[in-house]
């Protein structure tokens, strides 16, 4: 499997650690109740087909990326920067 | 009181070469990582400019002779060989004792980066100047192009030991093959 | 036997090798498997479950019955097929499966048994008592079944891994990959072309085909030369590609084990457009005892005769439902070689020389015990028994699909060949040209393959030009024939000992699906996977089923294409290259003093420092406390992670980040953070420093360090893109040591520039001290709960400051002390470690709830409020000492109420450190305990039962020495 780094270019999975869902990234407001950050923290969806997903470029740049892949077919469809805070 | 004696990172494992492939400990002065603050880019460039002649680089680029700047990750660089002018829109950190460089050089280089490396390092594609942040075995480090067989290598520094026996298993499997 | 004049090399130098302890002499190119044939050798080897006596089918990497050992010892490796195993002076290879000998196997019982060792046998033999199975039933019947075996043995050969990249792949070096490469890199493509052969050129080596006016192996030769002059082409002989993996990346093994150096190279390519070449493999016909030595695949007998000079036979017959099959009585009548019959189902079938020819004949049976001595033919006269040496068959060709279903395609059939093709676009990127997609004659190989070049070149932006040479034409003409009706077992998959009625009870059993029928007779498993089986099991459970083939489908082609040895997957990572060794300054000062190294994540720490009249790790681990408690102990603590925080933002990302406050912070002071997960639970602790309005220097534990700088990493950029921060880690740049003890003050100032004193350098301080002139960091903290410091200087002078700081303590009446030392004072101060905070543990857990600023967000805050992580029914963190002073104590132990029955309905919580307190002379111990600080004072049993451990126990404060923390302060 190769990600295209938006900064580095298309490398390896050796070099990306796996977060999780992209659901982190909408992180609740502090008061926003339990039943929201139950969700946040614990309930993810496992779709059969297109999905978006948390990676760092941990032996790369060290860029948080979001990745848009297909399940199904591997296919990965977008890589994108996960924060605005990356120049 | 303290005497201080320094010890590099290789003291005694390098230099050494194996088959046409030659490894040796590079010291490069003083290093500084670079990073600008956010909007702080180019105050930041402009300085560096000024000072050296080189700007802040662009992504998976190294810019320089002595002194040289090599782009370092997200928003950063390493500033190597001369001392960090005031950088008031970056924070700079002393990193002149984090970072073992070896520089490789012989025909067969590039088969040797090949067992350690999983980036492509074809010429056409990674050119003189390109740097880029990667694996080097199971090491975080980086590989920077300096001339048509010669590359270097940067590792943490308490990994320079693994770095020279990757290194070394590399162009003993490269040498034996043309040897053949 | 060998046929003067024929072969490719006609000056080859002779070699000698053994086979079964006997020595023979074969030729430079030679496989293993035509070394033997021109020995005569033909049984070499037994059959997976009846230990049927069986010979070399082909000459390829599909070879299901001619596996063999080779290597001795260490170097032992098994199932190594005969038929890709080159030759070389000094080769020593076994037979396997059989004992006492190939000839004469005693498990050759089970095919007298083998009414009673049908389909699915194990499966319904050995499913009761459940009990039965550990003990008696896997190890007999591990003992049974298997091919070859392991040496046991460490392997000690070089093995390698390699990265590479390119434009084009072409996997197969045959005609159309020949085609493709040159077509592609000649318009300026960088191409890679792998051929798992030792020689390129794939059929038209064992063919006697011209192309472009020259016999096909010169042509070859022409090509290969072209190609290899080129800057942009990497030839890569021996070289199977294994697999196709996700965004055009291939997984490759070399074979070098005939060459020296390395054995075998993994390599991982990545190409932007992928060419496969891979060819076809012919396909047996299930008849009667079709599986004696001698019958062969009638195109593996025309490679033996025409690349190796080898007549597999004196007097042999073909039997065929196809044209190209007669092509083998040709080139053997031509070679000088009887041929007895061709045997064609066909009544149509066309004559293609001189030579008998049985039109509509049907092989139903042979005879012959280590080798096949007659055949009977059904003609339509009746039955013929024929006697010959060599029965060469062919059902026809499939076409190797497999790379295209290693990601979830799945092939076509097509009823012109009679078999399946790549489905469209299985891969991405990857074209499939020649007799892979099902062109069958020479000249429609070349042309795919240069079409292909071509199509992949201008996707390049190239512009390639498609130049074909002259070559044959001949149609592919097949009748369908999967089966010979007849009495004796017709065998399908030579390797696994399936045969055609077990396909067909899987389907009377209803195992229909070609899936579940593959599981339930083991059809296509094992190291050839079926790849010569598999289309006319198929074809019999399509027939058993009433269905199709198409309907039926094929079972699912998996990586890797050919077996890859776990030495070559693993390749450098024995030994030293399993992981990294992080070494700190002071090790080799460690070393010499005999500290045993102990590994805390990828880093190597002293474990004690011994002295010559002690006997146990203990006796130098109480010498070491005594140091600290008493004088001063020098320990090196560069492993703790440094993480360096700059910016305007720095102090509300800090106050993000740990649940305590750090905007607070004065400059020059330290202050203990706790970190947790957004779930609530505790990632991390350490210290932190303030040296400058918008700098901090973070400390992080050894075993979280990295999953810190990521986390801060995850914060900065996705949660918190607003604050203005920037950090880097600074854990290598400082060697940093520990200081600790009532001297320790002292000691400092025996090595520092200007001497400090406790006005200036109180409890929690830091700044900026010289050592001879270098620059230094200090830091007044300890972990001891003595008196103590850390000092950090560059790493380069790491090695020269520990020497200095421990001769210096040895003076003072202390000394170097390593990690055991460390843990027994951290514990007698109630101090954690990850022992602790293991990952389900709160900060309420520790005792630690108020930490948890209620006036700021932080992670974790709002997880860290849910009921169920306050509540007093959770374990929370105790001291334990045993009743009886010398009780014993061990981590891991679970807390009972007195007289309570140790079992897990009465648990009450957990011990997580324990240690020996020289200090206070008996073990003490921290856990975990239900609503633990409201029972201080309550006797509880400490139960292990791994150990054997019972001791009643005391529940006390965690601080077990100086509570009150005098000792640090002053």
């Amino acid at each position: 499997m190769r990600l295209n780094c938006p900064i580095c270019g298309e490398r390896d999975r050796r070099e990306f650690y796996y977060k999780g869902d992209a659901v982190e990234l909408d992180r609740p407001d502090p008061n926003a109740g339990s039943e929201a950050w139950d969700d946040y923290l614990h309930n993810r969806d496992n779709p059969a087909g297109e999905t978006r997903d948390l990676w760092h470029h941990e032996s790369g740049c060290g860029a948080w990326l979001v990745v848009t892949r297909n399940t199904l077919t591997h296919e990965v469809l977008r890589c994108e920067l996960a924060g605005a805070n990356t120049q | 009181m303290a005497k201080l004696i320094p010890s590099p990172p290789c003291a005694g494992l390098l230099p050494k070469t194996i088959g046409s492939l030659a490894i040796r400990e590079v010291d490069v002065g003083p290093i500084t990582l670079i990073a600008p603050f956010s909007g702080g880019g180019s105050a930041t460039s402009d300085v560096l400019k000024a000072e050296f002649g080189f700007g802040f680089p662009s992504p998976n680029r190294a810019l320089g002779e002595n002194p040289r700047i090599a782009w370092f990750g997200l928003n950063q660089a390493l500033l190597m060989g001369a001392a960090c002018p005031a950088l008031p829109q970056a924070a700079c950190v002393d990193q002149s004792d984090g970072w073992v460089i070896v520089c490789l050089e012989g025909a067969k280089v590039q088969d040797v980066l090949a067992r350690v490396v999983p980036i492509d390092l074809r010429a056409p594609v990674f050119k003189q100047g390109h740097t880029a942040r990667t694996l080097v075995g199971h090491m975080h480090g980086a590989v920077t192009r300096m001339g048509d067989q010669r590359f270097e290598l940067t590792a943490m520094r308490s990994m320079a030991a693994t770095l020279v026996h990757e290194l070394e298993r590399a162009a003993l499997g490269v040498s034996a093959r043309s040897s053949q | 036997m060998r046929i003067a004049g024929k072969g490719l090399n006609p000056n080859a130098k002779p070699l000698t090798f053994t086979f079964d302890g006997r020595t023979y002499t074969g030729l430079e190119g030679d496989t293993l498997a035509s070394a033997l044939l021109a020995n005569g050798v033909r049984l070499v080897g037994r059959s997976f479950k009846y230990h049927r006596p069986r010979g070399i089918l082909t000459a390829g990497s599909e070879e299901p019955n001619a596996l063999v050992t080779t290597g001795e010892g260490p170097a032992q490796d098994p199932n190594q097929r005969a038929t890709t195993l080159e030759l070389y002076d000094g080769l020593v290879a076994r037979s396997q499966n059989a004992w006492p000998s190939l000839k004469y196997d005693a498990m050759a019982i089970n095919d007298i048994a083998s009414p009673f060792l049908s389909a699915g046998f194990y499966y319904k033999t050995f499913m009761w008592p459940q009990s039965f199975w550990e003990k008696l039933y896997e190890p007999i019947i591990r003992r049974a079944a298997g091919l070859g075996a392991l040496s046991g043995q460490a392997n000690e050969d070089l093995y390698e891994k390699v990265f590479a990249h390119c434009d084009v792949l072409v996997i197969g070096a045959g005609p159309s990959g020949i085609m493709a490469a040159l077509t592609a890199a000649r318009a300026g493509a960088d191409v890679i072309l792998a051929d798992e052969s030792s020689e390129y050129g794939g059929r038209l080596l064992s063919e006697t085909f011209d192309v472009g006016g020259q016999p096909g192996a010169n042509w070859v030769a022409d090509q290969i030369a072209e190609l290899a002059a080129m800057d942009n082409v990497r030839l890569m002989s021996r070289t199977t590609v294994t697999g196709a993996y996700d965004q055009g990346t291939f997984g490759a093994l070399e074979q070098l084990n005939a060459r020296g150096g390395p054995k075998e190279c993994f390599w991982r390519i990545v190409c932007k457009h992928s060419v496969l070449c891979a060819g076809a493999l012919e396909r047996p016909i299930a008849f009667p005892n079709n599986d004696r030595p001698g019958i062969m695949m009638a195109s593996a007998v025309r490679s033996y005769l025409n690349r190796c000079g080898v007549a597999p036979g004196r007097t042999v017959s073909v039997f065929c439902n196809n044209d190209d099959a007669h092509r083998t009585a040709v080139d053997l009548i031509d070679a000088g070689v009887d041929v007895a019959a061709v045997i064609d189902s066909r009544t149509d079938a066309p004559t293609m020389g001189q030579y008998r020819l049985i039109k509509g004949g049907r092989v139903i049976g042979t005879k012959g015990r280590h080798r096949v001595t007659h055949v009977s033919v059904s003609t339509a006269e009746g039955i013929e028994h024929i006697s010959t040496d060599c029965l060469a068959m062919s059902g026809g060709w499939n076409p190797t699909v497999h790379l295209t279903c290693h990601m979830n395609g799945r092939p076509d059939w097509n009823d012109a060949v009679l078999s399946f093709v790549p489905g469209e676009n299985a891969v991405p990127n990857m074209s499939v040209a020649g007799s892979a997609a099902g062109h069958m004659s020479t000249l429609a190989c070349l042309t795919s393959g240069a079409e292909i070049g071509a199509d992949v070149a201008r996707g390049l932006c190239l512009s390639p030009k498609v130049v074909v040479p002259t070559a044959e034409d001949a149609p592919y003409r097949i009748e369908a024939l999967w089966q010979v009706e007849g009495k004796g077992r017709k065998w399908l998959d030579f390797q696994n000992d399936v045969h055609v009625k077990d396909v067909q009870l899987a389907a009377q059993e209803n195992f229909r699906s070609v899936e579940h029928m593959k599981r339930y007779t083991t059809q296509g498993m094992a190291t050839d996977q079926g790849k010569n089986s598999n289309v006319q099991a198929l074809a019999v459970l399509a027939d058993a089923t009433g269905r199709g083939i198409p309907d039926t489908g094929t079972t699912t082609f998996r990586p890797p294409y050919v077996p890859v040895s776990i030495g070559a997957m693993g390749a450098g990572g024995q030994g030293k290259g399993f992981a990294p060794e992080r070494l700190t300054t002071s090790h080799q000062a460690s070393v010499d003093r005999g500290a045993p190294m102990i590994e805390a994540g990828l880093w190597y720490r002293p474990s004690y420092f011994p002295k010559p009249t002690e006997t146990t790790w203990l006796d130098s681990c109480n010498r070491e406390v005594g140091y600290v408690r008493n004088a001063v102990g020098v320990c090196d603590v560069s492993t703790l992670g440094k993480i360096d925080i700059q910016g305007p933002d720095a102090a509300a990302f800090l106050d993000f980040v740990y649940c305590n406050t750090f905007s607070t912070l004065k400059e020059n002071r330290v202050r203990y953070g706790l970190m947790l997960r957004e779930d609530g639970h505790v990632m991390d602790d350490g210290t932190t420093a303030r040296i400058g309005p918008n700098h901090y220097v973070m400390t992080t534990t050894t075993a979280a360090a990295g999953q810190v700088m990521t986390h801060l990493e995850w914060v900065a950029q996705a949660l918190r893109p607003d604050l203005n921060v920037r950090f880097a880690s600074v854990t290598e740049h400082w060697a940093q040591f520990a200081i600790a003890g009532s001297k320790a003050r002292e000691l400092l100032n025996t090595m520092l520039d200007d001497p400090i004193d406790d006005d200036q350098w109180p409890f929690m301080s830091c700044g900026v001290v010289s050592l001879g002139g270098v620059s230094a960091r200090l830091f007044r903290i300890s972990f001891s709960g003595e008196h103590a410091y850390e000092l950090a200087v560059p790493a380069r002078f790491g090695a020269s400051l520990f020497r200095q700081l421990v001769a210096q303590a040895e003076g003072m009446g202390g000394g170097a002390y390593g990690m055991e030392a460390l843990n027994v004072l951290r514990i007698e101060k109630g101090f954690i470690t990850h022992a602790e905070i293991h990952g389900r543990i709160t900060a309420f857990d520790l005792g630690l709830d108020r930490l948890v600023s209620q006036k700021k967000d932080c992670i974790g805050n709002a997880a860290s409020r849910r009921e169920g992580l306050l509540a007093p029914q959770r374990e929370q963190l105790v001291g334990l000492k045993p009743v009886d002073k010398a009780g014993k104590m061990t981590a891991g132990a679970h807390l009972f109420g007195n007289g309570a029955d140790a079992v897990s309905a009465n648990d009450q919580g957990y011990v997580t450190s324990v240690c020996f307190s020289p200090t206070l002379g008996h073990s003490i111990g921290m856990g975990f305990l239900i609503d633990g600080p409201n029972r201080i004072g309550e006797r509880i049993q400490l139960v292990d039962h791994m150990r054997d451990v019972q001791t009643l126990c005391e529940v006390c404060s965690p601080v077990f020495f100086d509570p009150d923390g005098g000792r640090a302060r002053g």
